[in-house]
């Protein structure tokens, strides 16, 4: 059995957890957390750690350069530049929408990246 | 032009809109928000990572969703907005001087003001770091407007000095557009951030954080060419023979932030020398009848879900005074001591029709700690937590009770120890 000192990241309240892990990898306790989400980060992040990205695409013929995005939900850590590339390949054309859907399924993630302001 | 508002609030930040927005739900009815950018927002505009609105919401929203969310709802109201204009001045009578390109000179008499007008950075000039004045050199909120709202990027190998919470997240980002991150050094024994976003933004990429490390010169003529870095020993002085020189083409400032209190002053409301913000009492009006004051002008916040409430306390005080409804003018002061650098409020009005949270940041990080707050004293409440540090707001409630049990005028000191 060993153990593993977190710092949640879900909220920036960021409580430490105690995940106590058996000799396979399994968890077996999380303590510390004050929240379901403290909860469920502390199982994702001993067993496939995953996060949010967020960034922005270009926009051609709005108020901005660029609209802000992000993953609508967290997706495996190791896929974040991956991801990254793919946002990078995207123009929108404005008006853009909050909550626009910008790329169905990114890199087969079932996540979706999604704008997050109007343009 | 002269005209006449129940409520005008200055700025339309997350505060100023949440302020506005309360007074509107508890029926002032003629409200005016002055806004100096182009859209409202404020600085949730630049800040595209998500993380806001937990507490709130219980939703994890970027910046611009959040803000979002309260541009709809005053939109949705007759709350009237006027963007690209600048408040010049505030009066002893609460008549607000404001300018803008479409209606020139404005005149505007209120019944209560709220200054919501946010804070700005902490620029190089208040660092004195040696060096010439070439290009590369920028706040990291200043870097985080290029490359989230203007589109482009300032740099391409970057080291930070500074690890507030703003230098962090552009640690991460400019990583994620490609860019270098050679490191981030904070003159404190601790980082000035959020422990999650060392987390996220720094460990995830292996962007090292060098404690106890500042910037002690800069290179380059008309480019950043790089900087040399020292270790500081405990009176935070650079320890000679520990210099090293990064060779980079950005330096990004994360040292802090002021709240911007230029109006407060001119208006002689008088301010606290610890948060640079006015001194306030539970609704969070200042010394100056009618002006209330919340958001991080009144105290920097770590989470913008703590400014909306904060910024609701201020827009329903603000409801209560043009009601004419008001408290005694005998108040129950605060005060940190031993540790706690101050408390918002400052002082609590003695009839107060509600429980009162108490808002304080300590001095360094304390581990084990038992938290007392006295009065005369007496001991009225402890707490006991196991970690505190500087770069995270605390609270603690008060019962409406204990404040009308306390005499007027007394004060309530609030202290933590170390457990030994």
């Amino acid at each position: 059995m060993s153990k593993r000192e977190l710092v949640c990241v879900s909220c920036p309240i960021g409580c430490s957890i105690t995940v106590e892990l058996s000799d396979s990898g399994e968890v077996l306790s999380v303590t510390g957390n004050t929240c379901k989400r403290g909860d469920a980060y502390a199982r994702a992040e001993c067993t496939h750690p995953e996060r949010m990205v967020t960034s922005t695409v270009k926009v051609e013929g709005g108020r901005l350069p660029v609209v802000p995005v992000k993953t609508s939900s967290p997706i495996p850590k190791e896929k974040i530049f991956d991801c990254m590339t793919e946002i990078n390949k995207v123009t929108l054309k404005a008006p853009v929408s909050i909550g626009d859907i910008v790329i169905e399924n990114v890199l087969g993630t079932g996540v979706n990246i999604v704008a997050t302001n109007n343009d | 032009m002269e005209t006449c508002y129940d409520l005008v609030v200055v700025g339309g930040g997350p505060a100023g809109m949440a302020a506005a927005l309360e007074a509107h739900d508890k029926g002032v009815e003629k409200i005016l928000i002055l806004e100096r950018a182009d859209t409202l927002g404020g600085i949730l505009e630049q800040c595209i990572h998500t993380g806001f609105g937990l507490h709130y919401f219980g939703e994890e929203l970027s910046g611009p969703e959040y803000a979002g969310r309260f541009i709809k709802q005053i939109k949705e109201t007759d709350i009237d907005v006027k963007v690209d204009t600048m408040v010049l001045d505030i009066s002893d009578d609460n008549v607000v001087t404001a300018v803008n390109n479409k209606d020139g000179l404005l005149t505007i008499k209120a019944k209560a003001v709220v200054l919501a007008m946010g804070c700005r950075e902490r620029p190089r000039g208040a660092l004195s770091i040696a060096g010439c004045r070439a290009s590369g050199i920028m706040t990291a909120g200043t870097a985080q407007k290029y490359v989230n709202i203007d589109g482009y990027m300032p740099g391409k190998t970057v080291v930070i000095l500074g690890s507030g919470d703003i230098g962090l997240i552009m640690a991460r980002r400019m990583t994620l557009e490609g860019a270098k991150v050679k490191a981030v050094c904070e003159l404190m024994p601790y980082s000035g951030g959020l422990t999650r976003n060392i987390v996220q933004c720094l460990e995830d990429f292996g962007i090292p954080l060098r404690l106890s490390c500042t910037v002690v010169s800069t290179h380059g003529k008309d480019r950043l060419e790089g900087v040399t870095v020292a270790n500081v020993d405990e009176h935070l002085k650079p320890i000679p023979g520990t210099e090293e020189y990064i060779p980079c083409d950005t330096l990004m400032l994360s040292v802090g932030l002021i709240p911007e209190n230029e109006l407060s002053k001119n208006a002689g409301i008088e301010l606290d020398r610890i948060t640079n913000g006015p001194i306030v009492d539970e609704y969070r009006e200042t010394k100056h009848k009618g002006v209330f004051a919340c958001g991080n002008v009144l105290q920097v916040h770590d989470l913008v879900d703590y400014v909306t409430e904060e910024s609701q306390l201020a827009g329903a005080g603000a409801a209560k005074y043009i009601r004419g409804e008001k408290n005694c003018d005998e108040f129950v002061n605060t005060k940190g001591e031993n540790g706690v650098r101050y408390i918002v409020p400052q002082r609590i009005s003695h009839d107060t029709d509600k429980d009162v949270k108490l808002y304080f940041r300590v001095g360094r990080v304390l581990k084990n700690v038992t938290l007392t707050i006295t009065c005369n004293g007496e001991v009225i409440y402890t707490k006991k937590k196991k970690k505190m540090c500087p770069g995270e707001m605390e609270y603690v409630p008060i019962k409406a009770d204990i404040i009308h049990s306390l005499p007027a005028d007394s004060t309530m000191v609030v202290s933590v120890k170390e457990d030994a």
